[in-house]
């Protein structure tokens, strides 16, 4: 109900909108109808009232605002993070090194918390795409009619669930249990780079697979609900069509309704990474922080941009050491602000989702 | 040996319907499972965070004062008190974040059904709200703190919490608003212009109030999601183990911020505080999800 809003999007530029946006013209003049002898009264201007002029202008200024807003957002970002990014003692973009204790000797670069993040990020989406593919379809497909709406709304409560909960719950109780197939996965296969005994302890938990299973979870619903509305929009036709022809029920679903929704479900998924990426207290609390460089495995620690940031926070007093971690979260804006924008526009350019 | 032709079941020709082939039906029935097994697998955290909490934190709130104290003058170790300073943390920013939130979410919704058209300025500002939505909570408090803190030159409050978390909840009340009104049939307003009634009395007195259930109803799911929000109270709000009212001035608990407070403390005192923060959190917005169901229900325009 939240955000899932977005695949139909388009629809807000569409038919009833404009319908009214046309209607709005000739309303505007809606003053009384002048008697006919009244000819010279037609040639003037067509008159508005000053109460829906205050609104009109009310209710653009709130439009205007919202724009301003976002570019406000990365303006006091930027201007912020410059004076700091310009005392910078190492290279920002492919530095390891994080340290800003020292306002005068300044050493941060985020190659490090941008491959963790990435990392946790995509194992999250990695997890929870095919899931969320399962539960859309099961939803509009599977489901027994009746039942569709409540087990919807069950999946719709794992968005109301505190970000914290998870976190607290991934680090006490997930983390735990995960320590044997961790340490069964170390052992096994530890060979290959990803599943490499990592820089912190595995069994407190701590570690980017924890974290990335977790994210999984906090991503779900969102891929889920977005791509719920796109398969639920599949042609009646195509759909009957196909049980005509004698298909099974998953030979319906796999030549008419993922034909049709797959670009809605790459961009709910787009939308999830979204979330991922800028997935900031379970994350923060689930990840045991380390002062070894990231190493390619899963059972690695560290930070990612939200977590290093949230971190920090409560501790930011001196403007340059802030504007560290303000050039760190400039680049998370601008990374989720690319992901969104190619989310939108997947299903802006689908105008069959309307 | 008897040869096909002296089988007297056999048809002449095959009949036009077959029975579907046995590959296909267990390619059928294999995904069938799969995909009843995504949806169990999805219960399953679900379930398990709920009973985490509900089995760590129940015992906690069972207990008067934790409704009634603070944690004032507490040690980490030592047991009682209560939350009482955390939840007016979070229902109070979760409050003035609503009220600034409400007017503009519902405006800008306005502009862009009523006003926007498909006018540019319409499309960015669908646009900019669909980036909005997007935006991690961290980058809205670190924008927050840099107007507020770094160039205002105001000090951390639980105001500049509230700010930021408008930021979060705007975006949400813009799209359901939009959503609701654009579902108020023309006819309503064609009638109400019909009467000689300007645009905007007819939006105010006509659109917003067939539209209010729906519009309540997203405001207090936007609420919900607000107040459980974490990452604005650790960057812009001190935390303070006693009550403070003063909401422009001071450090002010939430339940968010107490429990990343308590999450080091392990003894017995801060396992209680911990849990018991999570399950009155998880209580108070479950709380705001049903009145969000019952105002749906209660104010839901009588057409039928």
């Amino acid at each position: 109900m939240n955000d899932p809003v977005v695949a139909k999007r388009p629809a807000g530029s569409g038919d009833p909108g404009a319908a009214r946006g046309v209607a709005a013209a000739p309303t505007a003049s809606e003053a009384p109808i002048p008697p006919t002898p009244a000819a010279p009264e037609t040639t003037k201007a067509p008159h508005v009232r000053p109460g829906d002029r205050i609104f009109r202008g009310l209710a653009t200024g709130s439009g205007v605002f919202i724009v301003v807003l976002i570019g406000a957002i990365g303006l006091f970002l930027i201007l912020q993070a410059i004076p700091s990014l310009g005392l910078d003692q190492i290279n920002f973009l492919t530095s390891r090194e994080w340290n800003t204790t020292d306002p005068a000797n300044l050493r941060f670069g985020i190659l490090d918390l941008l491959l963790v993040t990435v990392i946790v990020s995509i194992l999250a989406l990695l997890i929870a795409m095919p899931i969320a593919l399962g539960i859309a379809l099961f939803l509009t497909q599977y489901a027994p009619r009746n039942l569709a709406r409540p087990f919807a709304y069950v999946v719709d409560l794992l968005a109301a669930v505190p970000s914290i909960v998870f976190g607290l719950w991934g680090l006490f109780v997930l983390g735990p249990v995960l320590f044997p197939f961790s340490e069964w996965l170390i052992d096994n296969l530890g060979w290959f780079p990803l599943f490499a005994k990592g820089n912190v302890n595995v069994q407190l938990g701590g570690t980017i697979f924890t974290a990335g299973i977790v994210v999984a979870v906090m991503i779900l619903p969102i891929i889920t609900a977005v791509s719920r509305e796109v398969f639920d929009r599949t042609p009646r036709m195509h759909i009957e069509g196909a049980i005509a022809l004698g298909a099974t029920k998953w030979e319906v679903v796999r030549t008419t309704v993922l034909p049709f929704g797959k670009a809605g479900y790459v961009s709910a998924s787009m939308l999830g990474l979204g979330r991922a990426l800028g997935e900031t207290i379970a994350v923060m609390i689930i990840l045991s922080t380390t002062t070894a460089s990231f190493g390619w495995s899963l059972f690695d620690g560290g930070a990612t941009f939200a977590s290093k940031i949230a971190l920090a926070a409560p501790e930011f007093n001196d403007t340059r050491s802030a504007g560290a971690y303000i050039a760190a979260g400039l680049v998370l804006f601008v990374l989720t602000f690319v992901v969104n924008a190619i989310a939108r526009s997947i299903v802006a350019g689908h105008k069959e989702y309307e | 040996m008897s040869t096909n032709l002296a089988d007297p079941t056999r048809l002449a020709t095959p009949p036009t319907f077959q029975a579907v082939s046995l590959s296909r039906r267990i390619r059928n029935g294999f995904a069938t499972t799969l995909v009843w097994g995504a949806f169990l697998i999805a219960i399953i955290p679900l379930v398990w965070v709920l009973y985490t909490v509900v089995q760590r934190g129940f015992p906690v709130i069972l207990d008067g004062d934790w409704w009634q104290k603070s944690l004032s003058g507490l040690l980490a170790r030592q047991q009682g008190g209560g939350a009482y300073h955390a939840i007016y943390g979070t229902l109070v920013q979760g409050l003035v974040c609503g009220i600034i939130s409400v007017p503009i979410g519902i405006m800008i919704a306005i502009y862009l059904v009523e006003y926007g058209g498909r006018s540019k300025l319409a499309k960015a500002t669908t646009f900019m709200v669909d980036i909005l939505t997007g935006v991690p909570s961290i980058v809205a408090a670190l924008f927050v703190y840099t107007v507020w803190i770094t160039y205002a030159g105001m000090g951390r409050s639980a105001f500049a919490v509230s700010i930021a978390l408008v930021l979060l909840m705007v975006p949400v009340v813009v799209r359901t608003t939009e959503e609701m009104l654009k579902i108020v049939p023309d006819e309503l307003r064609e009638a109400s212009y019909a009467l000689g009634i300007p645009k905007w009395k007819t939006i105010v007195k006509i659109v917003i109030p067939t539209a209010l259930s729906g519009i309540l109803t997203g405001v207090m799911l936007a609420l919900a999601r607000v107040m459980g929000e974490t990452a604005p109270v650790l960057v812009l709000a001190a935390y303070a183990p006693f009550i403070n009212y003063n909401l422009f001035d001071g450090p002010m608990a939430s339940l968010p911020l107490m429990m990343v407070n308590e999450r080091n403390n392990p003894t017995q005192a801060g396992f209680e505080r911990l849990w018991g923060a999570a399950i009155t959190l998880v209580l108070i917005i479950t709380l705001f999800n049903l009145l969000a169901t019952v105002i749906s229900r209660a104010l839901a325009p009588k057409t039928k």
